[in-house]
């Protein structure tokens, strides 16, 4: 248990579904923690686990979660060290449910309590909102939502930090949510910790930012970071970050001793600018964060200081994000070598472009790329010319449409190539591209008092 | 010179639009940037491969300018057919940029 005056140390574990599977042991493991926050949802990812649940209702969380929960279960509760994770997806209680039977396997029963926080899905209310005059309208787009009503696939609010304090308080050691702000994960520990009030917008903003700091895991401690990146040490064994909070709002992010990468002012700044908008304005459903207040400094090797963190007042409304069916897309590549690599890849796509048009087949758009010349700066990667030599250039085609057909059709056009195309071409072995299911984002706001956060306790 | 050598770059998005958070090496840089690294400028450095507008805001306590820019990604997320469909190398892209030395 923490002392009072020590400041409660959040580790990030998980900075998305697919990250690390060794950091959450390694967090735990690796010296004294608190609180292990784990992120686990991206803007499609509840459209995918809201599919599983509809093929089978005992799914739609994160399945990883329970498999990692198994594994540090018994050093979590040895060690008083509790989880905040927004693994629970669509179906939080199937998740806790998993996770408790996990941990009554391994001898731990009765000595956990898992908080369940729901209230976020808003899928088997979406007609009666509709109806009410709750339009929610595309943020990016202004297009009314009954224009696609019938492919919504999921419609989740994001919930802020409270519900989560809510379980804390009482008595949760793992909390389980469904969508949860990934900052939400990270303030929460702090709001009950230091006991924080709702209206205390400086501190709420500082625990916001320190949560946007670690919610995408080593990316502020090293990993994808442009400074003298060669040097960064030790990236086999990198470090995820951990916030060591004060009572007052300010905070430093470090990481265990004896770890990769390196936590500096220059890796927290690429990470606070990420999928950055206003910066005066980062709002969530805690609090309005100003980012443009914070002061950073190096406060020792691996340790980088935040103060002076400004906030205002949340607003009185919460993000929507919604999932539909959008269409269907493939991608298929061909692999050209030495001499003329990249003009034959030119080549075979004017062929393959012009027997799809011979087909008649119709399609949204069909994108080119030329992987090793142009595909990820376009024409800034410079004039042609200086493809003339190079040893290899991979063709890359996409096609997209409402209609299964032509993608499928696509498919079929990639491999004659091999034989009936231009020379040299390899890279294939993959077999013929598959059609993908498009499930697109639609962002939407909703009045703050139409969602109803709720929180259950399971003893284990 | 290259804007490569005076700052540092990482981007991400946010439905169709990247970010581009531009940061200073060295503060005193910082000045530089925010005079030559205009919006209209990136907006010119990126003609023909956004097809929307570029917004500029400023974050002098962290020596760093954020960059929205807007239709940059074939409809973002999973529509897009971009092997860049979120923007992650548009930081790179950005520091491709030529630039006037600092005095």
């Amino acid at each position: 248990m923490r002392e009072a005056g020590r400041p409660v140390r959040i580790a990030a574990g998980q900075g998305f579904w697919g990250d690390w599977l060794e950091a959450p042991y390694r967090q735990v493991t690796g010296g004294p923690i608190d609180y292990l926050m784990m992120d686990y949802l991206a803007e499609v990812t509840m459209s995918i686990l809201q599919k599983q649940k509809s093929r089978d209702p005992a799914t739609g969380y994160a399945k990883d979660f329970v498999p990692q929960m198994a594994r540090i279960l018994p050093l979590l509760a040895e060690r008083r060290v509790k989880v905040t994770a927004n693994a629970g997806g669509v179906n939080p209680r199937a998740c806790a449910q998993a996770v408790a039977a996990a941990a009554r396997e391994l001898g731990l029963g009765g000595k956990l309590r898992i908080g369940v926080v729901t209230g976020d899905d808003l899928l088997p209310r979406l007609d009666g909102l509709l109806a009410r005059g709750h339009d929610l309208k595309n943020l990016d787009t202004g297009r009314p939502l009954r224009e696609i009503r019938d492919r919504v696939l999921a419609a989740n609010a994001y919930l802020g930090a409270a519900p989560v304090v809510h379980a804390l308080r009482q008595g949760a050691d793992i909390v389980v949510t469904g969508r949860v702000t990934d900052t939400g994960l990270t303030l929460a520990p702090m709001v009950h910790a230091f006991g924080w009030r709702a209206d205390d917008w400086d501190k709420l903003a500082a625990g916001t930012v320190a949560g946007h700091t670690i919610e995408c895991g080593a990316q502020c401690s090293g990993g994808n970071c442009g400074v003298n990146w060669e040097r960064i040490p030790d990236l086999a064994n990198v470090g995820y970050p951990i916030v060591e909070a004060h009572a007052d709002g300010s905070f430093e992010i470090t990481k265990h001793p004896d770890t990769g990468g390196r936590i500096s002012v220059a890796g927290v700044t690429e990470q606070l600018v990420y999928e950055m908008g206003d910066p005066t304005t980062y709002i969530t459903p805690d609090c309005v964060a100003d980012f443009t207040t914070i002061r950073l400094t190096q406060a020792g090797k691996d340790r980088v200081h935040f103060t002076d963190i400004k906030g205002r007042p949340a607003t009185d409304k919460l993000k929507v994000s919604l999932a539909y069916f959008y269409g269907y897309k493939a991608v298929g590549t061909l692999v050209y070598a030495w001499p003329d690599a990249y003009r034959k890849a030119q080549a075979a796509d004017r062929v393959l472009r012009r027997r799809l048009q011979d087909l008649r087949l119709s399609f949204d758009a069909i994108h080119t790329e030329f992987v090793g010349a142009d595909a990820t700066h376009g024409s800034l990667a410079g004039r042609a010319t200086r493809f003339a030599d190079l040893p290899e250039v991979q063709l890359r085609v996409a096609v997209r449409s409402p209609e299964a057909g032509p993608v499928e059709r696509f498919t079929r056009e990639i491999a004659p190539l091999i034989l009936n195309g231009p020379p040299s071409v390899t890279g294939f072995a993959g077999g013929r591209p598959k059609p993908e299911e498009i499930v697109a984002y639609w962002p939407a706001l909703i009045d703050k008092g139409v969602v109803e956060p709720c929180v259950e306790l399971v003893d284990v | 010179m290259l804007l490569l050598e005076l700052a540092h770059a990482r981007s991400g998005d946010k439905g169709d639009t990247a970010n581009v958070g531009l940061i200073a090496l060295k503060p005193e840089y910082y000045p530089h940037l925010v005079k030559h690294v205009t919006a209209a400028r990136v907006a010119r450095h990126f003609r023909g491969l956004i097809t929307g507008k570029v917004e500029r805001y400023e974050l002098p306590n962290l020596h760093a300018l954020n960059f929205l820019l807007h239709g940059a990604l074939d409809g973002g997320g999973t529509v897009s057919l971009k092997t860049d469909a979120q923007g992650k190398v548009f930081s790179t892209a950005l520091l491709r940029m030529e630039i006037e030395a600092p005095r």
